[in-house]
């Protein structure tokens, strides 16, 4: 073995041009599997990071609320759920992996705003939270890559009227004078259609939010107010005044154009009027998201033994843009690899060949010496398998410089369905299962790619190797 | 001169090293078959130095190539160091030749990225020698050949007459029964190759090794002990005594 080893280095030296080139193509295909992959698991973790900190790990509705409860939220309701999240959070198994759990409301309604001058509404989709809860789930960045984001002052435990819209629905609303929303246009001035009949109407609907929250108005006094109008579990229409303290753009228009966000007990209050005050999810985030498997598991399995009809689901199936993002990268990544596959193997086929050519009748000479066929194989898949490994190593320490190099150049993007910049970062050195799947891929690459001219070589009659000129 | 087709020599069977009986070897290019040696029968005593002449095309190098064990015959049977070649599977017959037969080319055939004593050290690396006893063969084999100061020097490094000096040691090194040599002094000057012969006879002498050249130089000829004529495949003539 010592032997082949010192034979393949010296062979390949001694057609260093030509293996400096097969070597610079592995190189290559590795720089380029490496950065793309960095820049790939630099996405997923920012996706993930994003998810968790909005929506959590895995989120346990009410059974038929996945499939049926965005048309009526509150039909879905789940029945003591601060059972359920005690029995959650004080189970031996899954209770540790717990980091924030959590009560939501989803609900959807018409959000009006009818003071002064202003005469808008918008439909709406909303969704109430505890805000603290909502502040400690925007610490969670396991991967080191999302934004950590300070307590947010706009929305209070103490104060159940405030809330943040999306900055499109603050647009459709008139609000962004009154909360000085820069890149905010006010609406057009039109001419008036609506008769008197819905001015009327309007201005009840003010009144009777203003009467709910009668005693707590003047908690923000400089924050615009607006109407949230809703069926309640029972069907009756509803409403509830809300303090906008501010403004949150979402990544996507449609939601942009719709979100609000606002204290649970206000939007319970919306939706359950003076009935009992339920829930629509009970959002759970984890410590490590490797948990997430097991966690699942061990919820579904409590949701079964305590005949509870909940259902549980996790961020991925919540967002299927997440799943879609990994799908389309992973397919990317795939495309480049197996051109970067094709190349070296190519490029080794080519540079194999030539040295099994040229040392054909150094082949016949051993061969008659009595070395065996299969050591003649061994012999030229060593320095493939040598100058894929070479090419590898290469192509591994140039991406982790030039990730180095990146990451530290302040580069910033808006990934997809993100409305903010995030810093651009390609993480190589941080995922050593993808540095070592490359290297041992393009290794291998190449020794199969050297198999085809070994093997040739290996064939060789010896008489005819030896008449080679 | 006798008979060609009915030649045959009477030697001491028990003593011979090589065995040929109705040896043919026929060589097909596309539709065209060449008959290379038509039904040659001889055998090659021990620890003599033999000749096999002939002109250029008459069967020599095929003859060579059947006692080396690096190719079959078309029909009969070849053995050599009383074994039966056509018996043997391919790594058998390359063990075969690893501890029996060292091979003398005309182009030297070093491995150029092996130093002399790397070369010569590489056959006993194939019949797995102990390091030690290896390096002591190896050097003194090289100071046989009056090559012991170009011992890391690589082929390119080294003149023709040195490379071939590197063969011969690399033939020899492991103390085979036979040592083949297709026109070992063909790519030599007349000095060198005269310095060669002399080392070789000097070493077959000590070593009691079966030397067998493939030649037509006259030269060389004149140190056989046992000459084989070749002409058009058949055996025309065989000669004994003369060499030392």
């Amino acid at each position: 073995m010592k032997l082949l080893l010192k034979i393949a280095a010296r062979n390949i030296l001694r057609n260093r041009r030509r293996s400096l080139m097969t070597g610079s193509a592995v190189a290559a295909g590795a720089l380029a599997m490496l950065l793309f992959g960095g820049f790939a698991n630099y996405i997923f973790a920012g996706l993930e990071t994003n998810n968790v900190q909005r929506i959590g790990h895995l989120t346990v509705f009410r059974s038929g609320y996945f499939l049926f409860g965005a048309g009526n939220p509150a039909a879905y309701g789940i029945d003591n759920y601060r059972q359920v999240i005690d029995l959650f959070k004080h189970d031996p198994v899954v209770g540790p992996m717990i980091q924030v759990i959590t009560p939501t409301q989803s609900l959807v309604g018409i959000a009006g705003n009818f003071t002064g001058d202003n005469d808008a509404s918008k439909t709406f989709l909303g969704v109430g939270l505890i805000p603290s809860d909502r502040d400690r789930m925007r610490q969670w960045n396991e991967f080191r890559v999302g934004t950590v984001y300070a307590p947010d002052p706009r929305l209070s435990d103490g104060d159940e009227t405030r809330g943040l819209i999306g900055l499109g629905l603050a647009r459709i609303l008139g609000l962004c004078a009154p909360l000085a929303l820069p890149n905010c246009p006010p609406i057009p001035a039109r001419a008036s259609s609506s008769g008197n009949g819905v001015l009327a109407t309007n201005e009840d609907i003010a009144n009777l939010a203003r009467h709910d929250l009668s005693g707590d108005a003047g908690s923000a006094p400089h924050k615009p107010q607006i109407e949230l109008l809703a069926a309640t579990a029972g069907g009756a229409p509803n409403v509830v005044g809300l303090t906008v303290s501010g403004s949150e753009p979402q990544g996507v228009k449609e939601l942009d154009d719709n979100f609000i966000a606002m204290h649970l007990a206000l939007a319970q209050q919306l939706v359950y009027g003076r009935g009992e005050h339920k829930v629509t999810g009970i959002v759970l985030q984890l410590r490590r998201s490797e948990d997430l498997a097991s966690a699942r598991a061990r919820l579904t399995t409590l949701v079964k033994e305590n005949h509870l009809q909940l259902d549980v689901r996790d961020f991925g199936e919540l967002t299927p843009f997440y799943g879609q993002v990994v799908k389309l990268f992973g397919s990317i990544f795939l495309f480049i690899a197996l051109v970067m596959g094709v190349i070296v193997l190519f490029a080794v086929v080519n540079t194999m060949t030539m040295n099994v050519m040229e040392r054909t009748n150094e082949i016949g000479t051993i061969r008659a010496m009595g070395v065996r066929r299969r050591s003649i194989r061994s012999q030229f898949i060593v320095e493939g398998s040598l100058i894929g490994a070479f090419g590898a190593t290469v192509g591994a320490l140039l991406a982790v410089t030039i990730a180095a190099v990146l990451n530290g150049a302040g580069l910033t993007w808006v990934p997809p369905g993100n409305a903010n910049p995030v810093p651009l970062q390609v993480d190589v050195l941080g995922r050593p299962g993808l540095i070592v799947a490359t290297w041992v891929g393009l290794a291998l690459v190449a020794t199969i790619a050297a198999l085809i001219p070994a093997n040739r070589a290996a064939r060789l009659s010896v008489v005819d190797a030896l008449r080679h000129v | 001169m006798n008979n060609p087709t009915a030649f045959a020599i009477p030697t001491d069977t028990a003593s011979a090293v090589v065995r040929l009986n109705h040896v043919e070897k026929t060589y097909r290019s596309g539709a065209i078959e060449v008959a290379a040696l038509k039904g040659i029968s001889f055998e090659i005593p021990m620890n003599r130095f033999s000749m096999v002449v002939g002109a250029s095309g008459s069967g020599k190098t095929t003859l060579l190539n059947l006692i080396g064990c690096i190719d079959a015959p078309s029909s009969g049977t070849v053995e050599v160091c009383q074994q039966k070649v056509g018996e043997l599977d391919d790594n058998m017959v390359a063990d075969f030749r690893a501890r029996n037969i060292g091979f003398i080319f005309q182009n030297f055939s070093l491995v150029p990225v092996l130093s002399a004593y790397e070369n010569v050290e590489y056959p006993l690396l194939l019949v797995g020698m102990p390091a030690a006893e290896r390096q002591e063969r190896t050097l003194a084999m090289l100071q046989a050949v009056g090559l012991a100061r170009q011992a890391r020097q690589r082929p390119n490094e080294l003149s023709g007459g040195q490379r071939q000096r590197v063969a011969i040691a690399r033939a020899l090194v492991k103390g085979p029964q036979i040592v083949l040599a297709d026109e070992p002094t063909a790519n030599l000057d007349s000095a060198t190759g005269a310095s060669i012969i002399e080392l070789m006879r000097r070493v077959q002498a000590e070593s009691r090794t079966t030397f067998i050249f493939a030649t037509h130089d006259p030269q060389l000829m004149s140190h056989a002990d046992e000459t084989f004529a070749i002409r058009d495949g058949m055996l025309v003539d065989h000669t004994t005594g003369g060499g030392r």
